[in-house]
């Protein structure tokens, strides 16, 4: 059964007089891996930020699953940040136990073996990490937690192809699209277009367009990247 | 390791192929287990939304069968396989023909140039054996 669970109505985001989002309105459906396309400061992390309840609109309604999105929809959706926010003197083992205890839905089997998946060493610190595998236990550390939405902004900016490689292979063998939906942020459209079935594309602050990539592909023939670029003339 | 999709056609249907291939050169034996959704999606980088659509146009072809809570098989159906073989074969030359055609080749060059391919390429390949 598809339902619609995120939905933005009217939705504009201001920070001060910046207008991050302009009056945007989306559906997003249950059981898909969804790529957030467009380039820096059109509003994908602002969409994110959103809908995990970390800020708030400054019009309209983001609701998920029909509840609206504040800071306790936070039981119900993953969020991976852009940034590093871990305890360093923490290994990557203590980490995935503090995670345990801040989330109730942390499955800490599961984490262990993506982390496996990962090669991952448990034992070793997280600020010993290089940037590659920091990039890793951050997926390791979203994935675990059970709950139907992950966003994920930026997974894989910064780190090399292989690392890539590996992180797309975590999320295709770790989520479950039966009961989770996945939206990523992401520059490396090339790499990750296989994993996405739809493609949503924001510029200034405004949605594009949003399509299925086989759509894109069969009637237009186009890549999402060719698709975009012309979006984006 | 992941294999390149080609950027232009929808990348259900590239897998599709794949596994037509593989069914062709008797990697796939009629009867053999497909990988699962999942473990597909895995192995060649892709959205499991999508491995599903391929098995489900497989499935529409008659060429695999889904047997409920066992998993998706390589059909033991030969007309089904030979026709399959036939069509891709149909497929291939077709397209071989309509761009020599629309290169300027009469069909005595086509013909004279692919036996004359063939001819040399068997007589390589003994050479090297």
């Amino acid at each position: 059964m598809v339902m619609i669970v995120i939905k933005l109505e009217n939705v504009s985001k201001r920070y001060l007089t910046n207008t991050a989002l302009k009056d945007i309105n989306l559906e997003i459906k249950t059981g898909h891996i969804i790529g957030l396309v467009g380039s820096n400061g059109s509003g994908k992390s602002t969409t994110l930020k959103l809908m995990s309840g970390l800020v708030r609109p400054s019009k309209g309604k983001v609701l998920i699953n029909g509840k609206k999105a504040d800071r306790k929809i936070c039981t119900e959706v993953a969020y991976l940040s852009e940034l590093d926010t871990y305890y360093s003197f923490y290994t990557c083992e203590q980490t995935i136990y503090f995670y345990a205890s801040q989330f109730k839905d942390f499955n800490v089997e599961k984490a262990f073996s993506i982390l496996s998946f990962m090669k991952l060493d448990p034992k070793q610190k997280v600020k010993n990490l290089s940037k590659g595998n920091r990039g890793r236990l951050k997926i390791v550390l979203t994935l675990a937690r059970e709950v139907p939405y992950i966003l994920m902004d930026e997974p894989l900016s910064g780190l090399d192809p292989m690392v890539r490689q590996s992180i797309v292979k975590g999320l295709i063998s770790f989520i479950d699209l039966e009961k989770q939906t996945l939206l990523i942020t992401t520059h490396e459209i090339k790499e990750v277009e296989p994993l996405f079935d739809t493609v949503i594309a924001i510029k200034d602050g405004q949605i594009l367009d949003v399509q299925t990539v086989e759509a894109i592909r069969y009637e237009q023939n186009l890549s999402i990247v060719e698709w975009l670029t012309k979006r984006y003339e | 390791m992941v294999e390149e999709f080609n950027p232009s056609t929808p990348i259900y249907l590239q897998l599709a192929h794949r596994i037509f291939r593989q069914i062709i050169r008797n990697e796939l034996n009629p009867g053999d287990k497909l990988p699962s959704v999942r473990d597909m999606a895995v192995q060649s980088g892709v959205n499991p939304n999508t491995v599903q659509r391929t098995y489900r146009e497989l499935e529409g072809m008659e060429i695999v069968e889904t047997r409920r809570g066992q998993g998706t098989f390589v059909s033991e159906n030969e007309t089904v396989l030979n026709n399959m073989r036939e069509h891709l074969k149909e497929e291939h030359i077709s397209q071989f023909v309509r761009d020599m055609k629309e290169m300027g080749y009469t069909v005595n060059e086509m013909l004279d140039g692919l036996k004359q391919y063939v001819e040399k390429q068997s007589k390589d390949g003994d050479d090297r054996d």
